[in-house]
């Protein structure tokens, strides 16, 4: 990949690049050797913030939801400090901007989108979906959500309140989404599986409990 | 007047696509150019400097580029910006690791 | 903080350029302050290379959607909620 203008890049296996490219992937990569060849950046900066995007996966929020579905002392502590929750579940949030938990009950169903990019709460649920980040999604979600929901599955009754959050600024929210009825004797750990992604943005709810069958 | 980038409620926007798409090598590479030159170690842009020169890109661009490419165009610009790199550079580079991948 | 929760607001109608975070579809419309942030810096001028002081306050401004969207066909009971910098809004008389 570089010419090897000795700035270590001996050490570390080149990045895999795919075939496949938009003009734009090409100037990635371009802007990628020239700013390593200048050392404005080290291969080791682009290595670690690729392995802590990818790190980052939905079940760091799932672990939260289904311990606040558990242990309401810890719901009350996860809404009014999400970061001191997380932390006791071994969640280290401090180098990341503000979150906010808001919390579905029988009467108010949240769901949340950035309308004005596609600000998402990265450090608990990974990457964003690309439909999160669509321009139709943005569009539609703060005026006509329950369309939007419909699209998912889910269809809410009219004694709801659905409550849309546009995150345009620093703080960033995670839906704590209703316990799926009938999972009143399902293990903490069965619960994580049943928080899906959609159910923290609010687009859809969790699934109900699987099978019969809880041995 | 409604900037593109400004999309709550944009009329005519139609149903949403549910596919799910894995992040490609090229994706994965943006993300990570823009999160090291944001990170509090290196202070080089800051995101709402990203976000701004996406908001400056030409409303036919901002439309039909993917996400990560608008990223791609306004990390490029940036950088320019802040005479840390030259178009030329860049065009030049891009030739040059062009000619490297056809040996 | 010049905004406490409970407030009635209304977001100003200005037509700034530049990067701005209030975006159109609020701008001009009234609502109640549901929370308070506390102070960030403002993007605004973070968005140029400035740093962004003074920090400004965060609001969590409530909508309902009846207000906010002529058509809107949801129930008269959805409500909206979008993070609003306090320079952005301006106190409104009477009550929710």
């Amino acid at each position: 990949m570089s010419q090897g203008h000795g700035h270590g890049h001996d050490e570390h296996a080149p990045i895999r690049h795919d075939g496949h490219s938009s003009p734009l992937a090409r100037r990635a990569r371009a802007l990628e050797a020239l700013l390593t060849e200048k050392g404005v950046l080290t291969p080791a900066d682009i290595r670690s913030a690729i392995d802590a995007l990818v790190s980052r996966t939905p079940a760091d929020g799932a672990k939260l939801v289904a311990r606040a579905w558990v242990d309401p002392a810890f719901k009350a502590r996860l809404l009014a400090d999400p970061k001191a929750a997380a932390a006791e579940l071994g969640i280290d949030l401090t180098s990341y901007a503000r979150l906010g938990v808001v919390e579905n009950t029988d009467k108010v169903h949240h769901v949340v989108v950035c309308t004005l990019c596609s600000c998402y709460p990265r450090m608990l649920l990974g990457p964003p979906p690309a439909w999160y980040k669509s321009l139709n999604y943005r569009a539609r979600t703060v005026a006509d959500p329950r369309g939007v929901m419909r699209e998912f599955g889910l269809e809410l009754p009219p004694k709801v309140e659905v409550r849309v959050l546009d995150s345009t600024a620093d703080m960033r929210y995670l839906v704590l989404p209703r316990r799926p009825p009938g999972t009143e004797h399902v293990s903490e750990a069965e619960l994580r599986s049943l928080v899906t992604r959609d159910s923290m943005i609010g687009v859809s709810d969790p699934p109900a409990a699987t099978g019969s069958c809880l041995t | 007047m409604t900037r593109v980038h400004d999309r709550g409620g944009w009329p005519g926007a139609g149903p949403i696509d549910r596919q799910e798409h894995q992040l490609a090598d090229w994706e994965l590479l943006a993300d990570a150019l823009v999160q090291s030159l944001a990170s509090p170690h290196r202070g080089i842009i800051r995101i709402d400097e990203l976000r701004r020169a996406i908001e400056s890109l030409p409303s036919p661009d901002y439309e039909s580029l993917s996400y990560y490419e608008r990223w791609i165009a306004a990390v490029e610009r940036l950088m320019i910006e802040k005479k840390i790199v030259t178009r030329e550079e860049i065009d030049a580079k891009v030739a040059t690791l062009g000619e490297e991948c056809r040996e | 903080m010049r905004f406490r929760e409970g407030d009635r607001v209304r977001v100003r109608a200005d037509d700034r350029a530049g990067h701005v975070r209030t975006p159109a579809y609020i701008r001009g419309k009234s609502g109640w302050v549901a929370a308070a942030h506390g102070e960030f810096r403002n993007p605004e001028s973070l968005a140029y290379g400035d740093e962004g002081l003074p920090k400004q306050p965060l609001y969590l401004v409530g909508f309902r959607q009846t207000d906010v969207w002529p058509r809107y066909p949801g129930r008269p009971t959805d409500t909206l909620y979008v993070d609003v910098y306090e320079h952005w809004l301006s106190p409104e008389e009477g009550s929710a």
